[in-house]
């Protein structure tokens, strides 16, 4: 799940690229903020008259087994599939960045264990850690969202750290404590928003990875429950039809991650180029 | 060497402990919980719950004994199957080992030549490669695994859908679960190309006169053989967790469809089996790889 953004490479971030990406995912935003005035229908208003229908003005992406309004809901589904990467990115954000400020202030001693826990998180594929906790937790949204933020929170302690180590050394840092400033406030006051501009460019990277995480999640059945209409779920709940020569239930929200996630790389690689990030 | 194995053991044994402290975690009575459903709730039935993960006893004590037990094959029973635990995964090793095998070899193979031929030809064939495995890593393989079903099995009917057992059942979730792995190899191998052909040796090779394939074969590819075997080695590992997903969106019956009903059904005795041989043998398998490494790579040898 997470060896795959490390491997991008920056030539693939054309403008046009970006600009259709940045379009693409403000629309996407607007609707989904705006879901309950633009949406024809109620994201849970079935209607078994339209169960499976194609595509036709009155249901413009057709409708699933319970004739519930794909369009609708996707635009429903924006919202819980946008909101669930950015909460758990903002656990695994401040976690990540304190553990590994920690680290590279310290160094010695705390900056082995905090190197070493990361090492050992490192060493095993991260869907295997957040089955665990969903295993013992219970599935839903929540302990979904929280086990991909510690799940995360390794990734980016370990960048924290490499960025800190190189910002400590310089020499403003050291001007600081020569005028008496304790490392605490050097730290929250200077060296973090110091830092922000690359920790920023290295989040959008990882943005479009959580989203894809939280997404097969919620697919296996661990994350969003129904009725919700998480797009993960919906491809879930829309595997049945597919026997049926129903493609439109499976492939409106598989075709909708797809497209926010591309969107958020190509993004991400030119925002991480732009700013020197090493991703 | 003993090093790397006494570190492996440690490893081992510390993941078997979260795994096995997880289910005290739990918020409630860890009986209650390893029990499954709240409809399994006999005394009887808890009290068997009891003597089986002997919870009477210290925690380190129940630990020891649970370790002991794993060793020789000894899971516990599952809650939902009524059946032993290894029984369960003996039964469906062999479906989740014929997909990751198959593709591996799919990725190794076409993920090398992809890479190969996007260091050599350079130019367009090159930004096609690296926009295509781009947009690869970009699908999560769920999706792909229902479009692959769409086109494939239901459109035009090449495929079947449902059920498991022969290669042809195996072939479009081999390709799911190939895919990102075989984007991520054929960068890898680009990369490694990339480096190696501008070293001094290549260029010896190429004014001696040697006919440009024998350069790409001989010289680079081997030389960048080191980082292309590891990085396999370490995707094969990955795809034990990725079968999870594959094998749910197809229906096979392996490990990972297991875990993931085990998961759905509160069966923790599954759970905890299928979660420890997935780190076992993703150790296993990183650990072949180092050991792998000097026979590849003359270089690496000489430096230990």
């Amino acid at each position: 799940m997470t060896t795959a953004i490390a491997t991008l490479s920056p030539k693939t971030a054309r403008p046009l690229g970006y600009w259709l990406s940045s379009a693409f995912l403000a629309l996407v935003v607007t609707a989904a903020a705006l879901a309950p005035l633009v949406a024809p229908y109620q994201p849970d208003a079935v209607d078994f008259a339209a169960t499976l229908a194609p595509m036709s003005p009155e249901h413009l992406l057709g409708a699933d087994q319970s004739g519930r309004d794909l369009f609708t809901r996707i635009l429903y589904g924006a919202r819980t599939s946008l909101i669930g990467p950015l909460v758990l990115l903002a656990i695994a954000s401040v976690l990540g960045v304190a553990l590994g400020t920690l680290a590279a202030w310290h160094r010695g001693w705390v900056d082995a264990v905090v190197s070493r826990l990361t090492d050992v998180m490192y060493a095993f594929p991260g869907l295997l850690f957040v089955v665990l906790i969903v295993a013992v937790f219970g599935n839903g949204m929540t302990t979904a969202v929280v086990a991909l933020g510690l799940a995360y929170t390794p990734t980016i302690a370990k960048y924290t750290r490499s960025v800190a180590l190189a910002e400590c050394a310089k020499p403003y840092i050291d001007a600081y404590r020569v005028q008496g400033m304790g490392g605490f406030t050097i730290c929250v006051r200077h060296l973090v928003p110091n830092m922000a501009r690359s920790l920023v460019g290295y989040l959008v990277v990882l943005f479009g990875e959580g989203l894809m995480s939280l997404a097969t999640l919620s697919f296996l059945g661990f994350g969003a429950q129904p009725p919700s209409s998480d797009w993960g779920l919906m491809v879930k709940e829309g595997q049945p039809a597919i026997v049926q020569g129903a493609f439109l239930p499976v492939l409106v929200p598989g075709a909708a991650i797809a497209l926010v996630v591309v969107s958020f790389n190509v993004i991400g690689v030119r925002v991480a180029d732009r700013m020197g990030v090493k991703a | 060497m003993v090093r790397k194995l006494a570190g492996l053991v440690a490893t081992l044994l510390a993941t078997s402990f979260v795994i096995f402290g997880a289910s005290y975690a739990a918020p409630g009575d860890p009986v209650t919980f390893l029990a499954g459903g709240k409809e399994n709730l006999t005394p009887e039935y808890l009290a068997a719950i009891r003597a089986q993960y002997h919870l009477d006893d210290p925690f380190l004590v129940q630990y020891g004994r649970w370790l002991g037990d794993a060793v020789t094959g000894d899971l516990g029973r599952s809650t939902q199957y009524n059946d032993q635990v290894f029984d369960l995964l003996l039964a469906r090793l062999p479906s989740t080992f014929g997909l990751v095998a198959y593709a591996a070899v799919l990725f190794v193979v076409f993920g090398i030549a992809l890479g190969v031929l996007a260091a050599v030809r350079g130019g367009r064939t090159d930004a096609a490669v690296v926009a295509g495995t781009t947009f690869a890593t970009s699908v999560p393989p769920f999706v792909i695994a229902t479009a692959l079903i769409s086109l494939f099995g239901v459109q035009l009917g090449w495929f079947p859908v449902m059920g498991g057992g022969s290669l042809w059942h195996l072939t479009l979730p081999a390709v799911t679960l190939a895919l990102g792995a075989l984007a991520i190899i054929s960068r890898v191998t680009r990369q490694a190309m990339i480096e190696q052909r501008e070293l001094d040796h290549v260029s010896v090779a190429r004014a001696s006169g040697l006919p440009e394939r024998l350069i790409v074969v001989r010289h680079v590819l081997r030389g960048a053989l080191g980082p292309i075997v590891t990085m396999c080695g370490l995707v094969t590992a990955g795809m034990l967790a990725g079968t999870v997903t594959v094998e749910t969106a197809f229906g096979l019956n392996g490990i990972g469809s297991l875990l993931v009903h085990a998961i759905n059904t509160h069966d923790f005795p599954v759970t905890q089996a299928v979660l420890l041989l997935m780190v076992a043998a993703y150790i296993a398998v990183t650990t072949l790889v180092d050991l792998v490494q000097p026979l590849i790579d003359p270089r690496v040898r000489r430096r230990a």
